[in-house]
């Protein structure tokens, strides 16, 4: 047993764990980050598929991150660098006649100015929605029933923002909050690939196709980038692993000490609360309060072991939905692939493959049977366009988030992974007839092997779906929706906390102020 | 010289004829005009075939509000509701789930699939009655607008607050979850065995556009369990005669209050004269003078067929156009030359009496739903048959036996075309075949069939696009949303025009409620007494 | 999955005593006990209940619910249930427990046998698979229903000592109350229990179904000259009412079954304190009772004894003129000579000989009387023989 005492252990590394970690540091506390493998990051880190070639190995675009985080954690300072930012999202066509969604308004050949406008109009309504979102999202939720002054204020000012919307737009979003893309899509434009592409955002990541109910919620989510200041997403330079690099120098030097290369077997819990970990190997590092930045499902089942908890709880991290929908391909290509209609500085943006939204709910389907789409939707990035750190002189890296990829395979990925690589490159090709001659490594990450490589129960990037049952209050369930979790002196910081998914750093900022709160002896806070 | 009315309410179906009972008891001249030569718009008993009721569109009564039926003396009027017990789902392996009434015949029959189960179903009937008492206090109430600040509004806001804080923070949490899931995902909670989830997930999809995985299906699982019958939460049962007996004996109620109703008479127009309705002008050209009228027609008929453009603000024209009203359901209505039987189940079992159902696991059930998104039928249907005349002896000749077959998924358009009579012949072959799947001599005992798909729903119903509850049961059009925001209170844009069908708070079903509902507001403008019964305390 | 069953469609279920307690019912008084035909009396309530507390009672209890919990982890996973601390629990001991969800509200409670090697029987009134299912997450346990393979009969009263005696049960005298041994019979192993639901000597017996009415039929003839009686559900009511047991469903509502906030009750609010072990380690409900302990309860439970020789059934009971709780169970208790009921009240009122008052109701011939009935809180139940404990079991 290591002498060394610690006010907190945060177990993981990726960057809500280090964003965590460094508020909790600046706050006094002394903070001990253990990551299992070599470098921080978690999920959002830079990976070399391939010999010279590297690409953002889960998280590909930097679009959510709260500028407090930014400035408070100096990460430009500690060594953060946007290769590019405010991207245009272009919806691809095989025939060329692509839609491109840019913050000031959509074009398009096949475009008609009707949608431009109304898309215009929606665009500054989603705004405001995703506002309110945001002034949710930036702290813990509040209690409702036992609300204490800080909760009342902030249910006030909620009521407040909503008011503010004016009534037409407040009676929107209580139309439409809870409803699905489609029929918004439908109700507001015409043009397939927009309506596409714009329901891509509203499933990208989840268990939803454009008709379930729920996913304008999840769209609004994905919205609230632009609140936090993204006009588009960005590519950092180096890979998302750039991100992590920097939180990590930023957290040593508020005090952070990390430790890499160590797996945590075990979070150690009498009846009473925490009391530690323990370590691969037996080490057992003493701490009353211990941060989980894993997902909840590996933070309750394998850490903590649901025998440690009151069985009301271990049913609740049961039933928590957490199966991941989405494959990761990265391209190593030996030169720039034609896309039809599109020049060079297009291909620096983010292009998207979402021909329309039936098509989607199809890709959709086969993901319900535990199947992969036979057609599935792309999110695509050739990021060695602007980064040339990312692959040698004149060559490419491409990746794309590959959905519907469903955790659960019935035929199994063994099987599977082959098939689904040359399914998603074959896909690709209708836009990029001449991408196979290009290619000349390939790599697919199934949500099998993301769990695996990052640690991400059931391969989920968010930690857990993004529906409405699982969020908010119900995030990531009852009754341990605001960081504490049901086990005295443990927290969680991740994905699995409000607000959920994204690299925002919100979950992790509002963990430790929370943790700050805390008075040890409260169970209930 | 045609007679002024106070009061015109078009359409009779059952919440027309119950606003109207509720005008005319309150003192107001009233006349229903319907433009079928018969009443009772979706409630209603059809002799199609020789001596055979159909109850051909509605079949089944648990919704009606006791309060009303009650108030309005129904059963004086001649209605009798036969609750029947349980259900039933088929397995495809010739096994079967019976859903008993008692409820330790039900734990045996449940614990003979999975004795786990049969136990979680305690807990599960616990879980959803909260969320439907939650709900059924709300049902005889006229939704607040959350963006108003009038003292009406702020206290049935508060009073729902109270409701859902009443629950505590755990309980609230849970029923945010309840609402937004999908009846899938909430039955994977408590239950492992397939058929026992397909069988309780048909309330989820019964009616509406939407899979057991859609989030939003449990909530449709509520508005079936908030009925009741004789205090019986959740209960079901037959009106004696057809459900053609609850519009006849409505109307005698209304009679009895000196209210008129024409039949044959099809409203062209809801005239309006500087933002005032004067009454409605008739297809036959006659014009009927009223400074009330209330409309019984779903909101895209009511502000898109029977009103001008030019006499609505644009945006009710907007939101009457984007308000989702597709249909998902068909119906077959067949006379039997005598009872069927069906794989494992004794003729005499009571199992026979109630909802009988064919699909036997939740994938089954959304594959049905992903044949409706592509635009057919589904080619694997879930049914809901029942054969009435086993318990009502007015149904069929002695012998003979009536079927009631409701058939989920049918979309309002084949791929996008409207339905064509091949279509039509084709939706009820792949039914019958689904049926004689689990009932061997079905075939051959059938004497009549009528198929009713959403086209003859909107034909001759007026339900757009075949939709049962006047418009989709979904969050942007529940509550205040009703049919849309700003218009939940069933008022419509133009002063002296009212709406009372299913396409407002609280939605379809033979409640009876939003026809009550919207009488208790014209009567509240008109500075009346109050006649609409509050809603009966704790359940 | 199981091999689906072809069934009877009414899957009506009889004991495995079934033919001999139907010869022995001779007044045709039948309840439905879970899906089981059972008696609620035999021939007289009044006999049969003297028979418990005077001589010998025969109980079926073959209905309860059983299950059989077995594993490496049935130790740790029952502990994890329990209130108490199941480690306590020796090889061949029984015990009284109850058990909570997470928010300490009690589900119901029943009887925790131990068989050694990580064997344990489980033996509620309510069914519980689906929280013990819920709760094996985690725990390396395999759970059973066994209610149908398992024939048990109580067999409780001042002579049962002597009668399982002279049916060959020799030495059970030396049995401590809630031990367990077994017996060879007729080739299968009779399992006999010191437990019951009555507040006197007693046993259980336990076997399969296939010998039970062999059982039956030894067990009366070794009982004949000494007072054996079959007696049905209303006299163990009274027994057990008169000894104080709570029964789920009655005296609370099992947890998980509750639609109403607030109506399920701790066991600190039924007094069961002594039930509780807030120091052996995590248990469901253990966060929510220290909670508990520290703001306070909601009620409390009393025994009243009711003036008056009404049973105070349903009764509001009143402090003053205010209403501060209600009775549960309630009912003239023969041996004691009291009229008990036992209430809900208001946690702040009921300390054990605090002056009450219940409204009792009650008719006759048509005509209903309202009586405000002064009431007693107890300190114990009125019935608490002392055979109970002697150990050796005393002759009668």
């Amino acid at each position: 047993m290591t002498d060394a005492h610690y006010d907190a252990v945060v177990v993981g590394g990726g960057h809500n764990g280090l964003v965590c970690g460094a508020y909790l540091a600046k706050a006094g506390r002394k903070v001990l980050l253990l990551e299992r493998r070599a470098e921080v990051g978690g999920a959002a880190v830079t990976r070399e598929f391939a010999d010279g070639f590297s690409v953002s190995a889960c998280a590909q675009w930097l679009q959510q991150l709260h500028p407090d985080v930014e400035s408070d954690l100096k990460l430009s300072r500690h060594g953060l660098e946007l290769a590019a930012r405010d991207l245009d999202t272009i919806a691809l066509a095989q025939d060329g006649a692509h839609v491109t969604i840019a913050a000031n308004g959509v074009s398009g050949a096949a475009l008609s100015d009707r949608d431009a406008e109304r898309y215009a109009r929606f665009s500054r309504q989603m705004f405001k929605f995703a506002r309110l979102l945001a002034r949710v999202s930036e702290r813990r939720v509040p209690q409702l029933t036992e609300a204490g002054w800080r909760d009342r204020i902030a249910m006030l000012s909620l009521a407040l923002g909503m008011k503010r919307l004016g009534r037409a737009d407040m009676r929107d979003l209580l139309r439409i909050g809870l409803i699905n893309i489609y029929d918004v899509m439908e109700e507001h434009f015409d043009n397939d690939l927009l309506k596409g592409a714009l329901s891509l955002d509203a499933t990208l990541g989840t268990h939803l196709g454009p008709r379930s109910p729920n996913s304008v919620i999840s769209f609004l989510h994905r919205r609230m980038g632009e609140v936090f200041g993204y006009r588009g997403p960005a590519l950092v330079r180096g890979g998302m692993g750039g991100l992590s690099q920097a939180l990590a120098a930023a957290a040593s030097a508020c005090g952070v000490e990390i430790r890499t290369e160590v797996q945590v077997t075990s979070i150690d819990a009498a009846a009473d609360g925490v009391s530690g970990i323990t370590l691969a190997g037996g080490e057992r590092i003493r701490a009353p309060i211990v941060v989980s930045n894993a997902d909840p499902k590996t933070t309750f089942e394998i850490l903590l072991g649901l025998a440690n908890v009151e069985a009301g709880v271990a049913r609740r991290v049961h039933n928590y939905r957490m199966q991941g929908n989405v494959a990761k391909l990265h391209l190593a290509l030996d030169g720039l692939p034609d896309f039809v209609g599109l020049d060079e500085s297009q291909l620096g943006q983010r292009l998207v493959v979402a021909p329309g939204m039936d098509a989607m709910e199809l890709a959709f389907n086969a993901a319900k049977y535990g199947e992969y789409s036979p057609n599935p939707v792309l999110d695509i990035s050739i990021p060695s366009l602007s980064d040339d750190s990312l692959a040698p002189a004149g060559s490419h890296v491409l990746t794309a988030l590959v959905q519907y990829a469903p955790y659960s395979l019935k035929a199994g990925w063994e099987t599977g992974k082959e098939a689904f690589t040359q399914l998603a490159i074959e896909t690709l090709k209708r836009y990029a007839p001449n991408l196979r001659e290009t290619i000349i490594a390939s790599e697919l990450l199934t949500p099998v092997d993301l769990e695996r490589e990052f640690h991400l129960g059931g391969g989920h990037w968010h930690h857990g779906e993004i529906g409405l049952d699982q969020l908010l209050v119900a995030r990531p369930f009852p009754g341990a929706s605001r960081y504490a979790m049901p086990v005295p002196g443990l927290f969680l910081c991740g994905a699995g906390a409000h607000p959920g998914g994204g690299v925002m750093g919100l979950a992790g900022r509002n963990a430790a102020r929370e943790i700050i709160a805390h008075k040890p002896g409260k169970s209930r806070t | 010289m045609a007679k002024n009315y106070d009061a015109i309410v078009i359409g009779s179906g059952h919440n027309g004829l119950t606003n109207a009972a509720y005008l005319a008891k309150a003192g107001l001249n009233v006349l229903v005009v319907e433009k079928n030569p018969y009443i009772g718009g979706a409630t209603v008993s059809r002799q199609l075939h020789e001596d055979w009721l159909y109850s051909n569109c509605s079949y089944v009564c648990s919704l009606l509000r006791p309060e009303i039926t009650r108030d309005l003396e129904l059963p004086r009027h001649g209605l009798q509701i036969v609750p029947y017990g349980g259900s039933l789902s088929f397995c495809s392996n010739g096994d079967h789930f019976g859903d008993y009434p008692d409820h330790e015949r039900q734990y045996r029959e449940m614990a003979r699939h999975s004795v786990r189960d049969a136990n979680a179903y305690e807990r599960y009937a616990a879980d959803v009655m909260k969320q439907t008492r939650l709900i059924r206090r709300f049902l005889l109430s006229t939704p607040p607008d959350p963006t108003s600040l009038k003292l009406r509004d702020l206290r049935e806001m508060k009073r729902m607050k109270d409701a859902f804080t009443e629950l505590g923070e755990e309980g609230l949490a849970d029923a945010l979850r309840f609402w937004t899931m999908s009846i899938g995902d909430f039955l994977d909670e408590y239950f492992e065995t397939d058929v026992i989830k397909a069988h309780l997930a048909g309330s989820g999809i019964i009616g509406t556009a939407l899979g057991v995985y859609s989030p939003g299906t449990a909530y449709v699982l509520l508005h079936h369990y908030m009925g009741d019958v004789d205090g019986t939460v959740g209960a079901w049962g037959f009106a004696r005669g057809g459900m053609g007996a609850v519009s006849a004996a409505l109307a005698a109620s209304l009679q009895s209050f000196r209210g008129e109703i024409r039949v044959d008479a099809e409203v062209e127009q809801i005239t309006v004269k500087r933002g005032r309705v004067t009454g409605v002008a008739l297809t036959s050209g006659e014009e009927i003078k009223a400074d009330i009228v209330v409309s019984n027609l779903d909101p895209k008929r009511t502000f898109l067929n029977v009103m001008d453009s030019k006499d609505l603000p644009a945006e009710v024209v907007t939101k009457a156009r984007n308000f989702k009203i597709r249909g998902s359901s068909g119906k077959l209505n067949i006379a039997l030359d005598g009872l069927p039987s069906f794989n494992g189940i004794p003729s005499d079992s009571p199992l026979m009496h109630t909802d009988m159902h064919v699909l036997d696991s939740l994938e089954r059930m959304e594959r049905a739903y992903d044949d409706w998104k592509s635009g057919t039928w589904s080619q694997d249907p879930y049914v809901d048959m029942l054969i009435p005349s086993l318990v009502d002896p007015t149904m069929a000749p002695p012998g003979k036996h009536m079927m009631t077959v409701f058939v989920q998924y049918a979309p309002p358009k084949v791929r996008g075309e409207e339905w064509s009579d091949a279509d039509r012949d084709a939706f009820g072959k792949t039914v019958i075949d689904q049926i004689a799947n689990y009932s061997p001599d079905f075939k051959d005992l059938i004497l009549h069939c009528e198929v009713r798909t959403p086209r003859e729903l909107e034909a001759e119903v007026g339900l757009t696009e075949g939709n049962i509850f006047m418009g989709e049961l979904t969050f942007d059009q529940l509550l205040f949303n009703r049919p849309f925001p700003g218009y939940a209170q069933y008022r419509g844009p133009v002063t002296g025009m009212y709406m009372c069908g299913s396409g407002t708070h609280p939605g379809g079903g033979v409640m009876a409620a939003p026809g009550a509902n919207a009488a208790r507001e014209i009567l509240l403008d008109l500075r009346r007494p109050a006649m609409v019964p509050e809603a009966y305390a704790d359940d | 999955m199981d091999q689906l069953k072809p069934h009877d469609p009414t899957m009506m279920r009889q004991t495995p005593f079934h033919s001999r307690v139907a010869r022995a019912c001779e007044i045709n008084q039948w309840d439905d006990w879970k899906g089981y035909t059972t008696p609620l009396a035999y021939t007289e309530v009044e006999q049969e209940y003297f028979a418990i507390r005077n001589s010998t009672g025969v109980f079926d209890l073959s209905p309860m619910t059983k299950y059989h919990i077995g594993g490496p982890d049935a130790e740790a996973f029952l502990n994890r249930v329990m209130t108490r601390d199941i480690r306590k629990l020796k090889p061949g001991r029984v015990g009284y427990t109850v058990w909570c969800n997470d928010a300490g509200q009690v589900m119901d409670d029943g009887t925790l046998f131990n068989f050694g090697d990580n064997n344990y029987r489980l033996c509620s009134y309510t069914r519980v698979m689906d929280w013990l299912q819920w709760s094996a997450l985690g725990f390396d346990v395999s759970i059973e229903d066994v209610t149908a393979d398992v024939a048990a009969l109580a067999v409780q009263g001042p002579t049962s000592c002597a009668v399982l005696k002279a049916m060959g049960c020799a030495g059970l005298e030396g049995l401590k109350p809630f031990g367990l041994t077994h017996f060879d019979f007729e080739g299968v192993e009779l399992m006999v229990s010191r437990t019951g639901f009555t507040g006197d000597l007693g046993y259980e017996l336990w076997i399969v179904p296939e010998q039970a009415e062999l059982l039956w039929d030894r067990l009366f003839a070794a009982g004949k000259d000494l007072g054996i009686r079959a007696t049905g559900g209303e006299a163990l009511e009274l027994a057990r009412i008169e000894a104080g047991f709570l029964q789920a469903g009655v005296d609370f509502v099992p947890a998980e079954e509750v639609v109403r906030q607030g109506r399920s009750r701790s066991p600190f609010e039924l007094g069961l304190d002594w039930l509780v072990d807030l120091d052996k380690g995590v248990f469901n409900g253990r966060r929510a009772l220290l909670e508990e302990r520290m703001h306070g309860s909601r009620y409390r439970f009393v025994f009243l004894d009711v003036e008056g020789n009404k049973p105070a059934e349903h009764s509001f009971i009143l402090k003053g003129r205010k209403e501060i709780g209600i009775v549960t169970s309630a009912a003239w208790c023969p041996t004691a000579k009291s009229n008990i009921a036992f209430a809900q009240i208001d946690a702040r009122y009921g300390k054990a000989g605090e002056e009450l008052i219940a409204e009792v109701y009650y008719q006759r011939e048509l005509a209903w009387t309202r009586v405000l009935a002064k009431c007693r809180v107890l300190r114990s139940p009125v019935f608490n023989s002392p055979k109970r404990r002697q150990t050796p079991a005393p002759d009668y």
